[in-house]
């Protein structure tokens, strides 16, 4: 907001700042004209200067005119506040779609031909529609530089749209409160021109580069791009759920049903730990604060994000 | 000799010896005056542990990343900060407090209606608050969900939510006692000849705000019961996971919490009627305009509850008729702001420590309702929802509205109360110290949410730093001020000047009785010829 060579990073820029600038200049005339006003009634009928009050009981003119008149300047600015608002919800047909996943506490973006990523890249000059899931509790997906913000409800269908209309890099926030990392539940927007976002867009072999012959680097991919880092670190640092360095092959306290029992963190329990996380608690971690990856974890993924566990000692 | 022969046969209240002695003979008391004080007394021990818990997350916002804080810990305080605050201060607040009080004085009663009932009410009050901060100290940590209990992380989180929504709950009961209380004390008990546009405009605004007390408090009642059968008996009414509805919830949230933002502010704004004419030594400009809106506001602020739900996707239909009644809402507002001004003119201003947090009141009352149209036009709330503007915004109207009018109530009737005056010069020190800490804390946070900072953040990327320091120096400063006024205060009611009857020369029938009054307040009912602010 107030920055000019910003006004047009999206196509609804334009309209939420010119209905907060009118607004803006409405109420600080307001605010100034008031508040001078009361300081010079209080200097010029201070008790020394003006001994004797003058009993004045009202005045129906006067009420009549500071009734109309903020009616009148109340309904202006609703106007500019629809005006600007109506457009958000009018998405054009061939829009280009991209279901936005959000879930405690990482982003997860999927395309059409089957890419996922935890960056949200977008062509610019395109009209693009973010479909929006939560899959557990409230979110909002918020980005600032386009004036779009919109909740996203569990087993509710949700959706914004913009055209971005400047390349670059934007944040994106979750401005619903979602629990513990609510305020690390952010990455980026990046707007991509329209050749090099094809490019990039029917390039599915991208990642090839990324995987060395280092053992586990595909499972880091895995990692990141599922948000599992979310939870567990990786320097043995204890965040939500227990971390993973050190962790395959040690022996853990679990509790199962309410019992404690040793086991070993083997293959078999990670797998199980992924697929039904409630199953088997380490002691001193809570119940209930990681969803099933049934749906998006196949066991070969999880095969190698084993890879990648055994690679931190 | 023979004064005090007078003075004994008719001890204050503070003096009053009942049936029980010491601390019991406070905590049996039906006495309105006494019941007062409890309240505030709860409330200032309450208030400053929240205003700690607001200042130690300003701390922890000061730099990017772990400050002093983890997030766990950091999301359980703004949830206790905002419980507490609310629940506990804000909304109970002022009636409490000040229309115990005073109410019953001021329409030249001996008591409420219902002296007992008036007892009951703050022991409800304070097992409710017992109950809502034993969430603190027991079971699976402190609640985490915010003050709005919003679905279903509320159902999701491991913490110790029964008691904070079971307190939450309890409190609710207070709050209607009271408020039906006023009502009849209000419609019974009035001195003879003070017909309806005789009565003062502070218990008009009480009576305005009895009516959404006792109206819309049993709204929230049911949903927080909704929300403790859900958690312990798996009824699906608002997680999608048993097939409830989470929007149902802020629903049914709103619909109760966005009234309670008027019961919050109409007795303040009553508070200010009371204060002005007195220092303008002049009658109140409009008192016709000002009852008026308030019944206007306390009626058009139940239809407005959907503007905290703008960006939840409601149909369009029901965010245009928000919107619309949104900015409806604020124009009985604008005609009370109008009709104050217009009592400074030609007026013969004494200008004394209440009459300058009146003044303060305006400015940041001001400054929090006029951002609330930002807020109010669709199109910008979506960029604004949720962000640190929108923080800003509600504490201009809380903490600067009621806030404010609260300590210039303080220190406006506190002569009567305590009988004795406090120290000017430190009051105003103080008042200077704690408006400038208060400027500095809150009008970053707009500036920070205009550049898109949410709220309910732990940790933030480092453009927003900036504004963050200045915002929590001013938390300090704010802090510093607040210890000044409250120890001026507190040391007074011993170390002060004994206060006469009438020390800033008001009209209305407080100013007529004892300070401190007498347990029945009057010797003889007093008989009402004239209105409230008869200065000529």
């Amino acid at each position: 907001m107030f920055s000019n060579e910003m006004a047009d990073a999206s196509n609804f820029v334009k309209g939420v700042d010119t209905s907060f600038m009118v607004i803006f200049g409405i109420i600080s005339f307001f605010l100034i004209g008031i508040t001078a006003t009361m300081i010079y009634f209080v200097f010029r009928y201070r008790k020394s200067r003006h001994p004797q009050a003058v009993q004045i009981h009202g005045n129906n003119t006067l009420e009549i005119i500071w009734t109309l008149i903020p009616t009148v300047l109340v309904m202006v600015m609703f106007y500019y506040g629809w005006m600007g608002y109506k457009p958000m919800k009018e998405v054009p047909d061939d829009a280009f779609t991209i279901k936005s996943v959000g879930r405690m506490w990482n982003w997860q973006f999927q395309y059409e031909n089957g890419k996922i990523t935890d960056t949200l890249y977008v062509p610019k000059d395109r009209a693009v529609k973010l479909d929006l899931v939560a899959l557990d509790v409230l979110h909002s997906l918020y980005i600032p530089a386009f004036r779009l913000k919109q909740d996203m409800v569990p087993g509710k269908e949700q959706f914004m749209w913009f055209i971005a209309g400047r390349e670059g890099d934007y944040d994106l926030f979750c401005t619903e409160y979602c629990g513990l990392s609510h305020s690390s539940m952010t990455t980026s927007v990046v707007v991509m021109a329209e050749d090099k976002f094809d490019k990039w867009y029917i390039d599915t072999t991208v990642v090839a580069p990324l995987i060395s012959d280092k053992p586990g680097a595909l499972g880091l991919l895995i990692v990141k791009k599922n948000g599992c880092l979310a939870c567990h670190s990786l320097d043995g640092s204890k965040i939500v759920g227990p971390t993973w360095k050190g962790l395959f092959g040690t022996q853990e306290t679990v509790v199962t049903d309410g019992v404690e029992r040793q086991l070993t963190v083997d293959s078999a329990y990670v797998l199980n730990s992924i697929y039904n996380p409630n199953d088997d608690i380490v002691k001193g971690f809570k119940k209930g604060l990681m969803l099933s990856y049934k749906n998006e974890l196949k066991e070969e993924d999880i095969n190698e994000i084993i890879e990648f566990m055994k690679t931190l000692k | 000799m023979i004064e005090t022969l007078i003075q004994d046969s008719n001890p204050s209240f503070l003096d009053y010896k009942g049936r029980f002695k010491g601390l019991m003979g406070w905590i049996f008391s039906t006495d309105h005056k006494r019941i007062g004080l409890l309240y505030l007394y709860s409330m200032l021990v309450f208030f400053s542990v929240a205003a700690i818990l607001g200042l130690m997350m300003k701390l922890e916002l000061m730099a990017p990343g772990k400050t002093i804080m983890g997030a766990q810990t950091y999301n359980s305080f703004f949830t206790l900060h905002g419980i507490t605050m609310i629940f506990l201060i804000v909304v109970p607040g002022l009636p409490a407090v000040f229309g115990n009080f005073f109410l019953p004085i001021m329409i030249g009663a001996k008591d409420v209606a219902f002296p007992r009932l008036n007892l009951l009410s703050w022991w409800i009050y304070i097992v409710g608050a017992f109950i809502a901060l034993s969430a603190q100290f027991f079971g699976d940590g402190p609640p985490d969900t915010g003050w709005t209990f919003y679905a279903p992380y509320s159902f999701r989180t491991g913490t110790n939510m029964l008691p904070a929504v079971t307190g939450a709950f309890v409190l609710g009961f207070s709050s209607i006692v009271t408020g039906i209380n006023f009502i009849v004390t209000m419609h019974r008990m009035r001195a003879p000849g003070m017909n309806w546009m005789k009565m003062p405009l502070f218990p008009w605004a009480l009576y305005g705000t009895s009516w959404i007390q006792v109206l819309a408090t049993p709204i929230v009642g049911v949903t927080l019961l909704m929300v403790v059968l859900e958690r312990t008996l798996q009824i699906g009414f608002f997680d999608p996971a048993l097939g409830g509805d989470p929007i149902l919830y802020q629903h049914l949230f709103w619909i109760y919490s966005h009234p309670a933002v008027y019961i919050m502010i109409l007795p303040a704004m009553g508070i200010i009627s009371e204060i002005i004419p007195t220092f303008a030594r002049k009658t109140i400009f409009g008192y016709t305009a000002i009852v008026v809106s308030t019944l206007a506001i306390a009626f058009v602020g139940y239809f407005v509850w959907g503007h905290h739900m703008f960006t939840s996707g409601m149909s369009g239909v029901a965010l245009y008729t928000f919107s619309i009644l949104t900015f409806l809402v604020a124009i009985p507002s604008a005609i009370k702001i109008f009709n104050w001004v217009a009592t400074l003119h030609k007026a013969s201003i004494n200008l004394q420590t209440p009459f300058i947090w009146a003044l303060c009141f305006l400015f940041v009352f001001m400054i929090g309702g006029l951002s609330g149209m930002v807020l109010g036009a669709l199109s910008a709330n979506v960029h604004l929802h949720d962000t640190a503007f929108v923080v800003a915004h509600f504490h201009y109207i809380v903490f600067g509205g009621t806030g404010f009018a609260f300590f210039g109530a303080l220190h406006y009737w506190y002569p009567k109360m305590f009988g004795r005056m406090y120290d000017m010069a430190w009051a105003n020190i103080g008042l200077a110290i704690f408006f400038t800490g208060f400027n500095t804390l809150y009008l970053p946070m707009f500036f920070l949410g205009m550049t898109g900072m949410p709220r309910r953040y732990y940790d933030y990327v480092e453009k927003f730093h900036g504004p963050n320091i200045i915002s929590s120096l001013g938390a300090m400063l704010m802090i510093a001020g607040l210890i000044i006024i409250i120890t001026n205060l507190v040391r007074s009611t011993r170390h002060g000047v004994k206060a006469e009857k009438d020390p800033w020369k008001g009209k209305t029938l407080e100013w007529t009785v004892d300070s401190p009054p007498s347990l029945e307040n009057f010797e003889e009912i007093p008989v009402v010829t004239d209105h409230p602010y008869k200065y000529d």
